[in-house]
């Protein structure tokens, strides 16, 4: 069986990408056969996170087009076994996504074996995050603490409980779960910053996972290897705990409250 | 954050005041989801139409569409200041 996730969260540039690429390698790192797709056409970055930026010679277009085979566009990771990449294209020309290319393109990879296949979606609620949204199976929805992506999120929610192949086929709502990234406890404990709690009440999902805002993830992007990679990060022990919990394990979240300062630190310390 | 912050009196924070904002503003944008695509437009419309007679403001349009037993309702609720 093969299950196809999209990562998605209407705003831009609150963690899908760096999300897919954790996702997949810890799947993969789990043994299971994971692809992770790039959907941003025209701005193509998973490439970049995933640190094969330099060995992409065809894309996703391109094995729609016929332009080259699904095994000559995939791209196998050099430190993960089981795990995959299909890069996005640099065209311009956003209609080259069709649903029925993207279809052949899923059902080849269900062919030869993949369990997940990880859709990074791009930014918006038009028709490039509904293609890549179209086939899933699941959802997972990236989401910052901050009211417009909060609101983004909910919106997303509602068009994913309509628009994917299965709610038009009165097959239901695809699961959706939510992930909330940069996440600064400090400002939460300071009153300045949406807890997690609010944002769960407020989008009503079940809660995959925290990711604090960190360090790790730029020093990840700088390097071109994903962040659950580093794994004395909190970042990437965060990734690595939704990565459990997406498979069904139980686990405590972690990184949700501050480093405690001292008295001394709380009389003097820095703002 | 100096040790006078804790004398002052406390202003709200505003996480809580975003909290708040949000919930308001994705209860609304629900009432109208699923429903045809003209709806924002139609509560536009509506709201100008009445304010041709008394100044209400952008919360007091209230559209809301119910489905029951395969028909749609469309549910329009318009709060008049009172005077
Ligand atoms: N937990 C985090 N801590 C610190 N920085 C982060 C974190 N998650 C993401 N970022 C940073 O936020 C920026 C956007 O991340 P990313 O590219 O993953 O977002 P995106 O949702 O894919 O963006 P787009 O909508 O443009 O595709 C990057 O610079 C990334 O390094
Ligand atoms: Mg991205």
């Amino acid at each position: 069986m093969t299950k196809i996730v999209v990562v998605t969260s209407g705003k831009g540039g609150v963690g899908k990408t760096t999300t897919s690429a954790a996702l997949a390698t810890g799947l993969a790192q789990r043994g299971h056969k994971t692809t992770v797709i790039d959907f941003d056409v025209g701005l193509r970055n998973l490439d970049l996170i995933m640190g094969c930026e330099r060995r992409v010679v065809y894309d996703l277009v391109n094995v729609i087009n016929g332009d080259a085979n699904l095994k000559q566009g995939l791209i196998k990771d050099k430190r993960v076994e089981d795990l995959f990449i299909l890069p996005a294209s640099q065209t311009r020309d956003k209609d080259a996504l069709t649903l029925e290319g993207v279809e052949k393109v899923l059902e080849g990879l269900k062919e030869m074996g993949m369990e997940y296949i990880i859709c990074d979606s791009p930014a918006g609620i038009e028709k490039g995050a509904l293609t890549a949204a179209y086939f899933a199976d699941e959802a997972v929805v990236v989401t910052n603490p901050e009211v417009s992506s909060v609101r983004d999120s909910d919106r997303i929610l509602g068009i994913l409980s309509s628009k994917t192949r299965k709610a038009e086929r009165g097959e239901g709502d695809i699961p959706a779960s939510l992930l909330l990234t940069r996440y600064s406890p400090e400002r939460v404990e300071r009153g300045e910053m949406l807890s997690v709690e609010d944002v769960k009440d407020i989008l009503a999902i079940d809660l995959l996972g925290v990711i604090p805002e960190s360090q790790a993830v730029l020093n990840a992007s700088n390097s071109g290897a994903p962040v659950i990679l580093d794994s004395e990060s909190d970042a990437g022990k965060a990734y690595e705990d939704a990565v459990a919990r997406f498979l069904g394990e139980q686990r405590p979240h972690r990184f949700l409250t501050a480093n405690k300062k001292g008295l001394f630190g709380r009389l003097f310390g820095a703002q | 954050m100096s040790i006078f912050s804790y004398l002052l009196p406390k202003k709200e924070k505003s996480a809580s005041v975003a909290k708040e904002r949000l919930q308001i503003i994705v209860a609304r944008e629900r009432a109208t989801r699923g429903g045809p695509d003209y709806l924002p437009q139609l509560q536009e419309e509506l709201l100008m139409v009445v304010r041709k007679y008394v100044e209400v403001d952008q919360d007091a349009i209230n559209i809301q569409v119910d489905r029951e037993s395969g028909c749609e309702i469309l549910e329009l609720n318009i709060t008049l200041p009172d005077e």
